[in-house]
């Protein structure tokens, strides 16, 4: 084994103290298998009680040209015995499968953090796709990192031997031996692996046995004298969270978990109308496995039939629910009107990615607020709520479903592809602690008549299902007279219906706004939103720790927003809007409550760096801070 | 739609007391009468009657019926519709749409109705122009027709409804004629259709294209010009003199003389309305009579039926219990001592 020489500095090494937590990233070809090993390892590091984050950075393309530097797929877990909100800034370990896979992830690794290199990989021709002029592996260039070539093609091929694969197949096992390396490296137990191996490959045993064997030959090969020096296993004990029962849980999971939750707590059937788009489809995958939670999920032949069957189904009596993306949410779009014009409940998730256009599919953003917000023809007002992360979807979810069916509203529910791809620890909610809020259909005329277009108390009209007698009535897009819900053109009607809109949904009821981290009132508040939570947080911590006068402030009521908000941001000095976006929600603030938010941003399809937000939050605050 | 107990009704009782909107003389007034008139002898119950249309002239349509009644968007009825049917297969659905709102707009959604089968009835009120925006070529307009966005004439290619409803799967294909006595029978067997039932209707636009159908509509001619086909009977026309034969030669129906009643000597085909070859033959005649009631009519199982019985399939043996679902896959406990590594 070659190790390059060390020159890290001793600058370098008073800015990388030894962290309460490590961060790994693993990075490959798109046919490596580098999501898979990256699940993998992130279950078995939660069955350690290590809390974490994860980031899955995949390319759009499905099996892109080999060993480019396009077609690589990285995977980055951030793990420890601190509370874990971020996948990590920088990683201590990189793994990378060939050159490409080096080449676009080696500037992040920290300075005098450790490399893992497959060698059998850095051959002539795959060092020309990743544009290599030498082989970095046997020059200088990667003197300030730790370097730790294997072998790991030749030596998985020879775990595998004995199970007769052919080349390519037995290559294939690479990721499980780079996988059994990295548990031997952090003491992660093999057997869970061991299991989901069997079970995903009960058809082929022989497949099974063979990644097995590459999983343990890896992790021998850490275990016996073959690696030496500084690499040795490193123990993060586990984090000391809340009591109680834990799983892992990604965005996806947890909001169709969350939706279905909803509709029960309704005394619903849900009605989900989808049409696959990344990075939403996987709610609609997680649904259609749960019909015995009266749970129908359509696969429409467009997003617009989508929504409009969702619509449907909520006219029939279901909770009707659809989800998108941005560019399909613009398609819902007309939809959606109709949704408020004729008062129905329908819950629209939009799992955020880059855009405009077709964007960035696979990589994140939050830029689709203003779609959110405002973005519909005529006056057009909709409740928005955003999720902040993956474990936080479950209640943003139930929170969507409450609103639409008390309000008789559409509801907009942003996530973004980070939260929906991401997996966390989420401690396993004991649904009795939640409250019904169950549905009343309107079953006969109340005295003084029929009239669907009457209020209650919450100004919602009252559902009626089709089916139910003496309560006949027609509904549409066309304005409705106040009251009888026939045409009606009149100036004065369509002043009234705009403002009754308007007034409806400015009335529901959200919680007051509160502060995560801080104080109410002082020098600077970080206000966010969705899944700049963590990196938010922990800059804020970090800042706070330096003495810094700043607190944290996240926004889950998107439109309407809180009561209290506007007095809670006059409280501060100077406000900062970290977002992935060119300043949306600093937009609706300014406008809101014509305070001088001050906007951070960052669309380049990744997260935000807690350093990043922390450089902010000292620029803002100036030399004197305190 | 479960068997039921037929339920009395009278054509009053499906009347709205809405104010019905469309142009003095317009055929859309006589479809609402046929319909209005039929629902009675269907024996079904008003509130069990959905009626759900997309945007044109012909979808104000439901604000006219004494039933639940959704005025969507434009073309999107038939999405609407789907999830009203999913969500609730008891319901009898009808679709009223147009050319422009079925084939052009929602040209997409009608294909996929119609391949799925919802057992719904879908009226599509034809009248080749789009009425309401005033008077602009729609999708089944003929080359040539002049409109205000065509005034030089159209240059494009007519869609065929029924064509594009066979070429889409459906299961039955009918026509009728807005002032056609005939009409109501032909609602009375798309309703008895176990599945997407697909109702042409030329629909006279008196305003924007005034007797596009005469030739075959106006009384002189329709004699020698309508063909009323019926499951079972020879298909004649002009008073039997007429009747449609199949040349082998080039695998298509032509007009043939009948003698002194004599129509299997003259080789004319007996109407079977399972047949897709003739049904498809019939929508591309062209030189002939045009042909009417009930094309194809050959039920197979439901869209609405598939997914109910999937669901109750997939849940079967399955208790719902939201406590074990969100306590799903590999689960650990935390105990408050950070269990040793």
């Amino acid at each position: 084994m070659a190790t390059a020489v060390h020159k890290v500095t001793s600058e370098e090494a008073a800015a990388n103290p030894p962290p309460e937590a490590v961060v790994v990233r693993f990075a490959g070809d798109s046919g490596d298998g580098m999501q898979l090993t990256g699940g993998q390892f992130t279950l078995s590091t939660a069955l350690t009680g290590n809390d974490l984050a994860t980031f899955p950075d995949f390319p759009a393309e499905i099996r892109a040209p080999q060993g480019t530097l396009f077609g690589v797929s990285a995977f980055q877990i951030n793990f420890g015995s601190t509370s874990i909100e971020t996948a990590g800034d920088a990683p201590d370990v990189l793994i990378a499968m060939n050159p490409a896979a080096l080449k676009v992830n080696v500037e992040t690794l920290k300075p005098g953090g450790l490399i893992i290199a497959d060698e059998g990989e850095f051959s002539d021709r795959n060092l020309a796709k990743a544009k290599y002029d030498a082989n970095p592996l046997e020059d200088d260039s990667l003197a300030k990192w730790q370097l730790m070539k294997l072998n790991i093609s030749q030596l998985t091929l020879d775990a595998v031997k004995p199970f007769g694969l052919g080349n390519k197949e037995a290559l294939r096992c690479k990721n499980m031996w780079t996988l059994g390396l990295a548990l031997w490296m952090f003491d992660r137990d093999r057997q869970p692996i061991i299991d989901w191996l069997k079970a995903k490959f009960a058809r082929a045993p022989e497949l099974a046995e063979a990644n097995i064997a590459a999983l343990d030959a890896g992790h021998a090969y850490g275990e016996t004298a073959e690696i030496g020096g500084q690499v040795g296993q490193l123990s993060v004990p586990a984090a000391s969270v809340e009591e109680g029962l834990y799983r892992t849980v990604t965005g996806a999971e947890s909001i169709s978990l969350g939706l279905v939750a909803g509709a029960q707590l309704a005394g619903l059937p849900m009605f989900f109308g989808g049409y696959p788009i990344t990075p939403a489809s996987a709610i609609l995958h997680h649904l259609s496995r749960l019909k015995e939670y009266g749970v129908t999920t359509f696969q429409a032949e467009d997003e617009i039939a989508a929504v409009a069957a969702a619509i449907g189904g909520s006219y029939a009596g279901q909770l009707g629910v659809t989800s998108s993306s941005g560019p399909g949410i613009a398609l819902k779009t007309e939809a959606i009107g109709l949704a408020i014009m004729t008062e129905l409940p329908l819950v629209v998730v939009n799992s955020q990615r880059g855009g405009p256009s077709t964007g960035l599919p696979t990589k994140t953003e939050q830029s689709d607020l203003y779609q959110a917000v405002y973005g519909r023809n005529g006056d057009a007002p909709m409740p928005v709520i955003a999720a902040r992360s993956a474990a936080d979807c479950f209640d943003a979810a139930i929170e969507a479903c409450r609103i639409a069916t008390q309000y008789m509203t559409p509801v907009m529910l942003l996530t973004d592809g980070y939260i929906a791809n991401a997996a966390e620890p989420w401690k396993v909610p004991d649904m009795s602690g939640y409250s019904p809020f169950p549905v009343r259909f309107l079953e006969e005329a109340p005295e003084g008549g029929f009239q669907p277009y009457a209020r209650d108390e919450k100004l919602a009209r009252p559902w009626v299902k089709p089916g139910t007698p003496g309560l006949l009535h027609r509904i549409g897009g066309i304005e409705k007279k106040a009251g009888s819900g026939n045409i009606d053109y009149s100036p004065e009607n369509h002043q009234a219906m705009t403002d009754l809109r308007a007034d409806k949904v400015a009335r529901i009821a959200v919680p007051d706004q509160d502060i995560e981290i801080g104080e109410v009132g002082g020098k600077l508040a970080v206000v966010g939103w969705g899944s700049t939570f963590g990196p938010i947080t922990q800059a804020v911590r970090r800042a706070r720790k330096k003495g810094l006068d700043v607190s944290h402030i996240h926004i889950r009521h998107i439109w309407p927003m809180p009561k209290n908000l506007g007095e809670l941001l006059k409280g501060y000095d100077k406000v900062l809007v970290p977002e992935m976006n060119t300043g949306q929600l600093k937009t609706l603030l300014r406008d809101q409550y014509l305070i001088d938010a001050k906007p951070l941003n960052k669309v380049s399809g990744q997260p935000f760096r807690i350093a990043e937000i922390e450089d902010a939050i000292e620029a803002a605050l100036g030399a004197d801070g305190k | 739609m479960n068997e039921m107990t037929p339920v009395q009704t009278t054509l009053k009782d499906w009347e709205s007391d809405q104010e019905v909107r469309w142009c003095p003389g317009c055929g859309d007034y006589a479809v609402l009468k046929a319909v209005q008139r039929t629902m009675p002898d269907l024996g079904v119950a008003r509130e069990n009657t959905v009626f759900i249309s997309g945007i044109g002239c012909s979808s104000r349509f439901p604000y006219y019926m004494e039933t639940y009644g959704f005025h969507t968007i434009h073309g999107r009825a038939p999405a609407v519709a789907t999830g009203v049917k999913l969500a609730n297969p008891d319901l009898d659905v009808w679709i009223i749409t147009g050319d422009g709102d079925a084939l052009s707009i929602g040209g997409n959604h009608m294909m996929h109705l119609l391949r799925r089968n919802l057992n719904t009835q879908v009226l599509l009120f034809n009248n080749e122009i789009y009425g309401l925006t005033k008077g602009q070529y729609s999708p089944t307009s003929r080359v040539g027709t002049r409109s205000p966005s065509t005034p030089f004439g159209s240059v494009d290619s007519p869609a065929s409804p029924c064509a594009f409803a066979l070429g889409s799967g459906a299961r039955f294909v009918a026509r009728g004629i807005d002032v056609h006595k005939n009409l109501p029978n032909v609602l009375k067997a798309a309703h008895a259709h176990q599945g997407a039932a697909f109702v042409e209707i030329f629909q006279n636009c008196i305003v924007y294209n005034d007797d596009v159908f005469a030739p075959f509509t106006a009384k002189p001619n329709a004699a020698a010009n309508q063909l009323w086909l019926a499951h079972g009977e020879p298909m004649l026309f002009d008073k039997g003199t007429k009747g449609i034969a199949l040349d082998v030669k080039t695998l298509s129906l032509n007009v043939v003389d009948v003698v002194e009643g004599d129509w299997e000597g003259a080789g004319v085909l007996v109407h079977d309305q399972t047949n897709r070859t003739i049904a498809h033959m019939l929508v591309e005649m062209t030189g002939g009579p045009v042909a009417l009631g009930v094309l194809y009519d050959d039920p197979k199982p439901t869209f609405d039926s598939a997914v109910i019985e999937q669901n109750r399939s997939a849940s079967e043996g399955k208790t719902p219990d939201l406590q074990k679902l969100v306590s799903q896959g590999q689960t650990w406990q935390v105990t408050k001592q950070p269990h040793p590594m």
